[in-house]
C-alpha cells in the first residue's frame, strides 16, 4: 500500500480543533436546540416494574388534558411499528421479539409503555401521571447465576429458559495444559454493570413533508445511515425518502450507536400526525432506558509453570444481555470471548460463553465493548498468577509477550494482531516512572505502615472495526472529496465523530494530500442527505477505516487533477507537485499554477483532455482488509488509606502505541476521557438493581460519574508501530484508555493491600469496599 | 425534569410569608436556595400547590454579631458563610463547612436555613450546629421561639420546626479563647453529601482538652452529638492516644446507624470513629 | 394555574415574557430567550450543564424557576465573547483541547469564569474543586485544567 503524502506539513501536528468556535460561544446545535415550526413534543409513560403483565390502560384522562395532541401503547402500534432490531448473528441465538411499547408484558424497570404527545413539553409531562396502568407483577429475575439455574423464573416462556445463546471455543490442548501446569488459578471475576451518561441525554426530532413524502429524522445517533436503513423497516417507510441528520452530538461512548424505540416511535407519530415531532430524553430515562455497559461475571482459571509462562486458560463467561437485544446486545461479549488472551502468548484455550437474559435494561456497546472486560479478566489473573509464583508482575509479563519477529501474530481465539511491539512500550512505561526504584521505595514506605500499590495493565486491544466480515452491517466506510470550482474542498464521511475531532484531523490529512490550506478544507458528517453512504462512528474506527476512504478519494481527485493540470502546464502529471494551494513541475516552482485555477478549468469544463469528465468529485468506499490491534502499557501508583479505604493515585502514566498519530492534541485527549471512564469503572461506578429489578443507581445522586477532583493527571506517551491495515499505518485511539485503566487501578490497590493477604476486590473499589477487604484480611478471612 | 403545576408567592416580609402559609396549610411549601426542593419537584416526587419563596425578604439575609454570639439570617447562603470575614474571625468552622458542601453552584444558591430545615440526614451544616451549640429562631402563628441544635433533628428529613413556622436565624455563640475548630468529611461520591462528617470544638489549654464539643452526620438518621467521645477526653491531654480511645465512642448510644447502597453500617461506624479521631487530632494540632 | 409576566436582562438584553411558576429557567433562557447554548444534562442539579450566572453568581439554573429571575441579570456563553473577541476561557479550551462533544462547555467555561473571578491565580486543586459542579465525560478533566490555568496567565497579564 502507499505510504503517507510527503512532505508532511499537518499530519502529526497538535492543530487546535475547527469544531470548537461554536462549541465554546454557544452557538452549535444539539437536537434540542433545532426548533422547527409547529413541533409536537412527545413523552413517555415507563414501566415501573421489573417484570409484570400489563392488565389494563387508560389513557382517556390523559387524551382529555387540553394540548394533548394523542396518546399511543403498544397495542396502537404493534401492526405499525416492527421489532426493535438487533444485528447480531450468532447460531442458536434466540431472539425475542422487542416491541417499541410494551405489548401485554413489561420485562424491565423503563421499558416504554405508552407515548403522549402534546403541542409542550410541559404538558406531555403532566399528561404521563394521568395514564393509569394496571400491572400483575411476575417473578423478577436480576440475578445472572440465578437466571440461569432450571428453576428460574423465565423471562421469555416461548424460549423456556433464560440462556439466550452459548458459544464455546477449545483451541489448543487445554486439559493435557492444566494437568501439567506447575499451578492453576482460578478466579471469579466480575465486570459489573455500567451506564454510559454521555451528557447529552438522547434525543429525536422527525418531520414528515406529506407533499415531499419525505421524512427527516434528527437524532443524537453514532449511526445515521444505519438509522435510515432500520427506520424505513421499523416505520415501513421508503429508505430513499428518509433523510437522518446527526446533529451536534454530545457523546456517545457507544449508547448512540443503537437503534432505539424512541427513534421508530417519533419517526411514527410524525408521520401520522404530520408536524414535526420532538422528544428529548430527560437523564432519568437515561439511567433506565438507554443501554448499559459490561455486566459480566467471569469464572477463569489459568494454568501457569514456575517460570512464569502461562499454558492455559479456560473460562466460564455470563454475558447479561438484560430483557431485549438492542442493536449489538449479544455481540459485545463476543468481543471479550475473542480478546481474553489479552497481550500474551497462551497456546490453549477453552471458553464458554453464556448470553443471560434478566429483568434489565440491554446491555451493549459502552467505550471498549468487550475489551475492558478481556483485559480485566486477564490482566488480574496474570497479576494473581505473579502473586502466587513470588513473580514481579512485570517478569510474568514480559515471559508471556509474543516477540516483536513474530507479528502478524495468531491467538487462539483466531484473531491476528496486527503488529506490536509490547516489550518496547512497556520498556517505555517502565522507565518514565522509574519502575525498579519504585519497588525499592514501596517497601520503604511499606515498612513505614504504607499501603502503596503499583498497578500494571499491559494490553492489547482490537479495534479499526473492521472487515465487513466482523461488523454486523458492513465493517466498510465511505466518503466523497470534492474539489469546489472556487478550490474549496469538500470533505463528505460516513464517519459520524460526536466529540472525536475528525473535522480537525481529517482535514489535516487532506490538507497534506491536496497541498491546500486547511481553513480551505470542509469536513461534512451525519448526514444521509449530504453523504449518502457510510456506517459510522465507534469501535475506533473513524480515522482507520473512514479516514482512509476519505484519504484514498483524495488521491483519486487528486490523480485527476493532476493529469488536468499536466494538460494544462504540457507536463507529465508524475512530475507535478500540490503544495501552498499551488500545482508545479517538481523543481519548478515559478511556473506553478494556482490549485483553483484547474479546480475552476475541471468545472468550466472548455479544455479539458479527451480522457477527463468535467468536475473534479471522486467516491471511495474502504474495505479494510484486518482489524487494528493498539496496545500499550500502564502503570499506576496508589496510596490505600487502611483506616477507611479511600483511595489516592499518585501517579498514572499511559504509555500507548496507535501506530501513527494524525494529531497528539486529539490523541492525548482520547486518552485521558477514557482513563477517566476505565477509572470510573475501577473506583466509582456500577449500576445497582434491587431484588425487585429497580435501578437504585438511577441518577446522579447515585451513580458517580468521575468529577474533576476524582480524575488524576495522566503522564502520557507513545511509541509508534505502524498499522499494515491501512495507508496511514494508524490504529484508532478512540478506547485505549478504557480497555487499559480499569484493570490498571484495580491490579494497583491490589498490590497495596497484598502485604495483608488481598488478592482480589470486586468492583467497583468504593472506599467502603476497600475498608472492608482490609478489615476482613486483618480478621484473617478470607475473601 | 418538569414540575407540577403550582401557585408562586414571592413575599417581601416574614409575616407575609407566615400569613401565606396559615392560608395555604400543608399545601405549601417554602422555597429558599432551591437545590433540594426544585430537583424533588421535577422528579414530581413533590408537588406543592403553592410555593412560598423567601430569597425576597431581606431580613431574612446576612450575618452579625451581637453579644457574643453570630447572627445567621437562615436565607444566608452557604458562599457568604464560606467567604465571610465575621465567620472567618469568630467562628471558622462555620466558614470551613460552607466550603464543604455540595459544589460552587449549589454554595451560591444554597442556604442555611434551607438546608436545615430539609434536615437531610447527610447534610454537613447539622454536625458543626450541633457542635457549636447553636440556636434556631423560628416564627410562627404563635411569636417567635428558639430550639436547641440538640432538639432540633428529630428525624430523616423531619425537623422541631412546625409546618407554619418559618426559620429566621440560626443564632451561633462564638466560642471562647483557645478553641479551635474543624469539620471533615468523606463525601458519598456522588452526590457530595456525607457518608460521615464530623465537626469538632475543643478548648485547649496546655494540650488539655478543657472542653470539647463532636457533632456527627452523615451517620444516623438524626445527626449526633458524640456525647461519649466529648466526656471521655474532657480534662485529659489531646495525645493520640487518648484521641483515639475517645473517639472509639463516636458512635455509642447510637442505634439508628445509616445503611444504603453507599455505605453499610459497619463503615459508618467505622468513618464516624476514623473522622471524629483525625477531626479532633486536626483541631488539636 | 396564573402565569406572571417577567423581565430578565440575559446577556445585555431584555427579555419579558409571561411564564408558568413552574417554568425553569433553563427552559426560559433555551425556550423563551433562544439561546440554547446553555444545555440541560440531568435533573438533579448534578451535572452543571445548564451553569449561567445570574446577578454574579454561577448558578445551575436548572435548579432555579424562571420567575425567581425576575429583575435579574444574566450571562450565558452567548454573551462571554466580547464583539467577537473570545474570553481567555474559551480562548484556552480552544488552545488546550478542553473540549471533545462540546456539551459540557458552556457551563464549565461559565464556571470557570466564576472561578477566575474569585481567584484569578488558582493551583491545580483549586481549579479541580471549583470545577466540582460540572460533569465532563469525555476529557478526564487534565485539558480543562489546563485551559484555566491558560485563561488565568492570559488574564493577569
Amino acid at each position: 500500500m502507499a505510504t503517507l503524502a510527503g512532505p508532511s506539513r499537518l499530519i502529526g501536528a497538535p492543530i487546535k480543533r475547527r469544531e470548537d468556535p461554536r462549541l465554546i460561544q454557544g452557538l452549535s446545535h444539539y437536537v434540542d436546540d433545532l426548533k422547527l415550526v409547529n413541533t409536537l413534543h412527545c413523552a413517555f409513560l415507563r414501566s415501573d416494574y421489573a417484570h409484570a403483565e400489563i392488565e389494563n390502560i387508560d389513557t382517556e384522562a390523559a387524551k382529555r388534558l387540553s394540548g394533548v395532541v394523542t396518546v399511543i401503547t403498544g397495542e396502537d402500534i404493534r401492526e405499525k411499528v416492527s421489532s426493535v432490531p438487533c444485528a447480531a448473528e450468532i447460531e442458536g441465538l434466540k431472539i425475542p421479539n422487542h416491541p417499541a411499547l410494551a405489548v401485554g408484558r413489561v420485562r424491565f424497570v423503563g421499558e416504554p409503555v405508552a407515548a403522549v404527545v402534546a403541542t409542550d413539553p410541559y404538558i406531555a409531562r403532566d399528561a404521563l401521571d394521568l395514564i393509569e396502568i394496571e400491572y400483575r407483577e411476575l417473578p423478577v429475575v436480576v440475578d445472572m447465576d440465578k437466571a440461569i439455574e432450571p428453576d428460574s423464573p423465565v423471562i421469555f416462556e416461548e424460549f423456556g429458559d433464560n440462556i439466550a445463546f452459548t458459544m464455546p471455543l477449545d483451541a489448543g490442548d487445554v486439559d493435557k495444559a492444566f494437568a501439567e501446569a506447575d499451578h492453576v488459578i482460578s478466579h471469579r471475576l466480575v465486570n459489573q454493570r455500567l451506564i454510559p451518561i454521555a451528557m447529552e441525554p438522547r434525543g429525536v426530532l422527525a418531520e414528515y413533508l406529506r407533499g415531499e413524502g419525505t421524512l427527516t429524522v434528527w437524532s443524537s445517533t453514532q449511526i445515521p445511515h444505519h438509522l435510515k436503513t432500520f427506520l424505513s423497516l421499523l416505520v415501513d417507510f421508503p429508505e430513499h425518502r428518509i433523510r437522518v441528520i446527526a446533529p451536534e452530538v454530545g457523546g456517545a461512548f457507544g449508547s448512540k450507536l443503537n437503534v432505539y424505540a424512541e427513534e421508530a416511535v417519533v419517526a411514527y407519530l410524525a408521520i401520522q400526525l404530520g408536524k414535526p415531532v420532538k422528544w428529548i430524553e430527560k437523564r432519568g430515562e437515561n439511567f433506565t432506558s438507554t443501554i448499559h455497559g459490561r455486566d459480566q461475571i467471569n469464572y477463569v482459571e489459568i494454568a501457569v509453570n514456575n517460570d512464569g509462562t502461562i499454558t492455559g486458560l479456560r473460562a466460564k463467561l455470563l454475558a447479561n444481555m438484560g430483557a431485549y437485544y438492542q442493536l449489538l446486545t449479544p455481540i459485545i461479549p463476543v468481543l471479550t470471548y475473542l480478546m481474553i488472551p489479552g497481550a500474551y502468548k497462551i497456546p490453549n484455550i477453552k471458553l464458554e460463553l453464556i448470553g443471560v437474559l434478566t429483568n434489565k435494561m440491554a446491555t451493549d456497546a459502552y467505550r471498549g465493548a468487550g475489551r475492558p472486560e478481556a483485559t480485566y479478566i486477564i490482566e488480574r489473573m496474570v497479576d494473581l498468577a505473579a502473586q502466587k509464583l513470588g513473580m514481579d508482575p512485570k517478569d510474568i509479563r514480559f515471559k508471556n509477550f509474543p516477540q516483536p519477529d513474530e507479528f502478524p501474530f495468531e491467538i487462539p481465539t483466531g484473531i491476528i494482531y496486527d503488529s506490536g511491539n509490547y516489550q518496547e512500550t512497556f520498556n517505555k512505561a517502565l522507565g518514565i516512572i522509574n519502575y525498579d526504584d519504585l519497588r525499592d521505595q514501596q517497601s520503604a514506605r511499606r515498612k513505614r505502615g504504607k499501603y502503596v500499590g503499583i498497578g500494571i495493565c499491559t494490553y492489547a486491544e482490537i479495534s479499526g472495526f473492521g472487515p465487513s466480515i466482523g461488523v454486523a452491517g458492513g465493517g466498510w466506510e465511505s466518503s466523497t472529496v470534492r474539489i469546489e470550482r472556487t478550490g474549496k474542498v469538500t470533505v463528505l464521511t460516513g464517519v459520524s465523530p460526536h466529540g472525536q475531532g475528525q473535522e480537525t484531523s481529517f482535514a489535516q490529512i487532506m490538507a497534506d494530500e491536496l497541498g491546500v490550506d486547511i481553513d480551505d478544507i470542509a469536513v461534512i458528517h451525519g448526514d444521509t442527505g449530504r453523504q449518502p453512504q457510510g456506517i459510522g462512528t465507534f469501535g475506533s474506527r473513524a480515522t482507520p477505516v473512514g479516514g482512509t476512504a476519505m484519504l484514498i478519494a483524495g488521491r483519486q481527485v487528486k490523480d485527476k487533477m493532476a493529469k488536468l493540470t499536466a494538460h494544462l502546464l504540457e507536463a507529465n502529471p508524475d512530475d507535478l507537485v500540490f503544495e501552498n494551494g499551488k500545482i508545479f513541475v517538481q523543481g519548478s516552482p515559478a511556473q506553478a499554477v494556482e490549485f483553483a485555477t484547474v479546480a475552476a478549468a475541471a468545472h468550466n469544463a472548455v479544455n479539458l483532455p479527451p480522457d477527463i469528465e468535467p468536475g473534479l468529485e471522486a467516491t471511495h468506499f474502504f474495505e479494510p482488509e484486518k482489524f487494528t490491534n493498539p496496545f500499550g502499557a500502564h502503570i499506576a501508583i496508589v496510596e490505600v488509606d487502611p483506616d477507611t479505604g479511600e483511595i489516592d493515585i499518585q501517579r498514572y502514566v499511559a504509555v500507548d502505541d496507535i501506530g501513527h498519530i494524525i494529531n497528539p492534541l486529539l490523541v492525548t485527549g482520547q486518552v485521558h476521557g477514557g482513563i477517566a471512564q476505565g477509572l470510573g469503572q475501577a473506583l466509582y461506578e456500577g449500576a445497582v438493581y434491587d431484588e425487585n429489578g429497580q435501578l437504585l443507581t438511577g441518577s446522579l445522586m447515585d451513580y458517580a460519574v468521575p468529577k474533576a477532583t476524582q480524575v488524576p493527571s495522566v503522564e502520557n506517551d507513545y511509541t509508534v508501530t505502524p498499522s499494515p491495515a491501512n495507508p496511514m499505518g494508524v490504529k484508532g485511539v478512540g478506547e485505549t484508555g478504557t480497555i487499559a485503566s480499569t484493570a490498571c487501578i484495580v491490579n494497583a490497590v491490589v498490590d497495596a493491600l497484598s502485604p495483608l493477604g488481598v488478592k482480589d476486590i470486586e468492583m467497583p473499589l468504593t472506599p467502603n469496599r476497600v475498608w472492608q477487604v482490609i478489615e476482613d484480611a486483618k480478621k484473617g478471612v478470607s475473601e | 425534569m418538569i414540575p407540577g403545576s403550582f401557585e408562586y408567592i414571592a413575599p417581601s416580609s416574614v409575616d407575609e410569608a407566615l400569613a401565606l402559609l396559615k392560608e395555604n396549610g400543608e399545601s405549601a411549601k417554602l422555597l429558599a436556595g432551591g437545590h433540594s426542593l426544585i430537583p424533588t419537584m421535577k422528579l414530581r416526587l413533590a408537588e406543592p400547590e403553592v410555593i412560598v419563596d423567601l430569597n425576597r425578604i431581606g431580613a431574612l439575609k446576612g450575618i452579625s454579631e451581637s453579644s457574643g454570639t453570630l447572627i445567621i439570617g437562615a436565607l444566608t447562603t452557604h458562599y457568604e458563610l464560606e467567604t465571610s470575614d465575621l465567620a472567618h474571625r469568630k467562628i471558622p468552622l462555620l466558614a470551613q463547612t460552607a466550603a464543604a458542601i455540595g459544589d460552587v453552584q449549589v454554595r451560591n444558591k444554597g442556604t442555611i436555613g434551607g438546608s436545615l430545615a430539609h434536615a437531610d440526614p447527610a447534610a454537613d451544616w447539622p454536625a458543626a450546629i450541633l457542635a457549636l451549640d447553636a440556636e434556631i429562631k423560628a416564627v410562627g402563628q404563635g411569636g417567635e421561639r428558639s430550639i436547641k441544635a440538640s432538639d432540633f433533628f428529630e428525624d430523616l428529613y423531619t425537623t422541631a420546626i412546625d409546618p407554619e413556622e418559618i426559620i429566621t436565624e440560626i443564632h451561633v455563640p462564638i466560642p471562647g479563647a483557645n478553641t479551635k475548630g474543624t469539620y471533615l468529611k468523606l463525601p458519598q461520591i456522588a452526590s457530595g453529601f456525607a457518608l460521615a462528617g464530623v465537626a469538632v470544638i475543643l478548648t485547649q489549654v496546655e494540650n488539655i482538652c478543657q472542653n470539647l464539643a463532636v457533632g456527627v452526620t452523615g451517620v444516623s438518621s438524626v445527626p449526633y452529638r458524640a456525647a461519649g467521645v466529648e466526656s471521655d477526653l474532657r480534662g485529659k491531654a489531646f495525645s493520640s492516644d487518648n484521641i483515639a480511645a475517645a473517639a472509639e465512642k463516636a458512635v455509642d448510644g447510637i442505634d439508628d446507624v445509616l445503611e444504603d447502597i453507599h455505605a453499610s453500617e459497619a463503615y459508618r461506624k467505622n468513618l464516624a470513629k476514623v473522622y471524629t479521631r483525625r477531626a479532633i487530632e486536626s483541631a488539636a494540632s | 394555574m396564573s402565569k406572571k409576566v417577567i423581565n430578565t436582562k440575559i446577556n445585555g438584553t431584555n427579555y419579558t415574557a409571561e411564564v408558568e411558576p413552574r417554568m425553569l429557567l433553563i427552559h426560559f433562557i433555551r425556550d423563551v430567550a433562544g439561546l440554547t447554548g446553555s444545555h440541560i444534562g440531568c435533573e438533579t442539579s448534578i451535572c452543571g450543564a445548564c451553569t449561567a450566572i445570574v446577578d454574579g453568581m454561577a448558578v445551575k439554573t436548572c435548579a432555579m424557576l424562571a420567575i425567581q429571575a425576575d429583575g435579574a441579570e444574566i450571562n450565558t456563553i452567548e454573551g462571554l465573547a466580547e464583539n467577537g473577541d473570545l474570553h481567555p476561557i474559551q480562548e484556552g479550551f480552544w488552545e488546550c483541547h478542553g473540549l471533545q462533544c462540546g456539551f459540557c462547555t458552556p457551563g464549565m467555561i461559565m464556571a470557570a469564569s466564576q472561578l477566575l473571578e474569585r481567584n484569578p491565580n488558582p493551583t491545580e486543586s483549586e481549579i479541580r474543586h471549583g470545577l466540582e459542579g460540572n460533569l465532563c465525560r469525555c476529557t478526564g478533566y487534565q485539558h480543562i485544567v489546563n485551559a484555566v490555568q491558560y485563561a488565568a496567565q492570559k488574564m493577569q497579564s
